[in-house]
């Protein structure tokens, strides 16, 4: 039988050969076969969840409860201090100096990462600002949230921080961060389908073992990574129940 | 457990009031009018049992709050209650909850040196095996034109109160 991986549609394009790399490196760990496929967007990927495709995925922690508490599957690890986070910036010229001073209108670069937008909506919040609220303007890439502060397309964009971090210094130092989330619980994590059941304590020791020997951190670090950790079923709860209070919108 | 609170712990002029702690009885609270703002980009998180006995804090919860860990972990959740609090916000809380729902609402809460600091919080039954076995409290820093329409309305739901016990 073959497996079917796939990998959250956010991932950085910066990892995709990585992935490709990880999943051959998991098949020989495992001695299985596991096909990889990657999906174009979160529409794809949730037709698949929902059609039984997925075996394998690394998921965001905004589709964990559709997987875990309906479709079944058991959490394996997650990134070894691998908290997402994010972070509101404005130009470096703006006259914005905190959230509250953003009005109604403001204009807001986002993308299509479920995590990272809902975190960064929260932090604007203070100001009053929702979904209804604002102009959000969906970007394909975290360079191109930047590329709309920077030609003025929109006062204020939602990143990851660490794709914030990583922009070029030029880009960077003509932009401000205004506010960093301090979460640290919501994370991506890899999940095992119900038809991996059977291979649930072997993916672990496996994964576990990874950063043990120079082939399996060669391979980590081809994802950005440089280990995993086990994620406890009620803390993989926990999340879920985390994510909900966060969704959560009064009737 | 839960104390009256210590002069010695307040921070500036207060004042001192009683307070009804549901299931808990009378609570010596200590009040100043100092506000600690919240802090941006932060959650406050804490679990409770299904009694509103609180299990767990996070970092935030401990700083905002003004009590150590030790002194958290084992307190009933209304350790927070601040006097300018109705009781009925609790009351629909806890009926919304026990019923499986999620609740929301702006909260003022008290800290241990007697300051206060308002929050827009959401509270979750942690449900497992199809049973509620605790409660999961998300608060995030709330819109302050929310807080200023909260803070009339709340004085006036706590005088209907006081005149209802009165009479």
């Amino acid at each position: 039988m073959t497996y079917q991986f796939t990998v959250s549609p956010d991932f950085s394009p910066d990892y995709i050969s990585g992935w490709f790399i990880f999943n051959t490196w998991l098949q020989r760990a495992l001695g299985q076969s596991i096909h990889l496929e990657m999906m174009d967007d979160f529409q794809q990927l949730h037709q698949a969840i929902e059609e039984d495709r997925v075996d394998l995925i690394y998921a965001n922690p905004y589709d964990a409860s559709m997987l875990v508490r309906e479709k079944g599957f058991t959490p394996l690890v997650k990134p070894r201090g691998g908290s997402d986070e994010a972070v509101i910036a404005v130009r470096a010229d703006s006259g914005i100096d905190k959230v509250e001073s953003l009005p109604p209108g403001t204009r807001v670069a986002t993308t299509d990462d479920p995590d990272v937008h809902l975190m960064g909506m929260i932090m604007l919040e203070p100001a009053g600002l929702d979904q209804g609220s604002v102009e959000l303007k969906q970007c394909g890439s975290y360079v191109l949230v930047a590329k709309a502060l920077l030609q003025g397309a929109c006062e204020v964009g939602i990143f990851l921080d660490k794709a914030f971090d990583e922009l070029s210094r030029p880009i960077q130092s003509q932009l401000r961060p205004l506010v960093r989330s301090e979460i640290q619980v919501i994370h991506h994590s890899l999940m095992a389908g119900p038809r991996l059941d059977s291979e649930v304590e072997e993916l672990q020791r496996v994964l576990l073992a990874m950063d043990q020997d120079p082939r399996g951190r060669n391979v980590l670090q081809g994802l950005g990574l440089v280990g995993w950790e086990p994620v406890e079923e009620e803390e993989a709860e926990f999340m879920i129940d985390l994510m909900e209070t966060l969704t959560y919108s009064p009737g | 457990m839960i104390g009256d609170m210590h002069p010695g712990d307040i921070l500036g002029e207060y004042h001192e009031e009683v307070i009804q702690l549901y299931g808990l009885g009378p609570r010596k609270v200590l009040v100043t009018e100092r506000e600690a703002p919240y802090p941006d980009g932060r959650l406050i998180v804490s679990r409770t049992d299904t009694d509103g006995i609180i299990t767990h804090v996070n970092r935030s919860f401990v700083e905002m709050s003004g009590y150590t860990e030790a002194e958290l972990v084992g307190a009933p959740h209304s350790i927070l209650r601040h006097p300018d609090m109705p009781r009925a916000a609790f009351k629909d809380l806890w009926e919304t909850i026990e019923a499986g729902k999620i609740w929301q609402g702006y909260v003022k809460n008290l800290r241990k040196d007697g300051g206060f600091y308002w929050v827009k919080a959401t509270v979750i039954p942690n449900v497992r095996n199809g049973e509620i076995v605790g409660y999961t409290s998300v608060r995030r820093k709330p819109d302050r034109r929310k807080v200023e329409e909260c803070i009339p309305l709340y004085a006036s739901m706590k005088a209907k109160e006081e005149e209802e016990v009165a009479q």
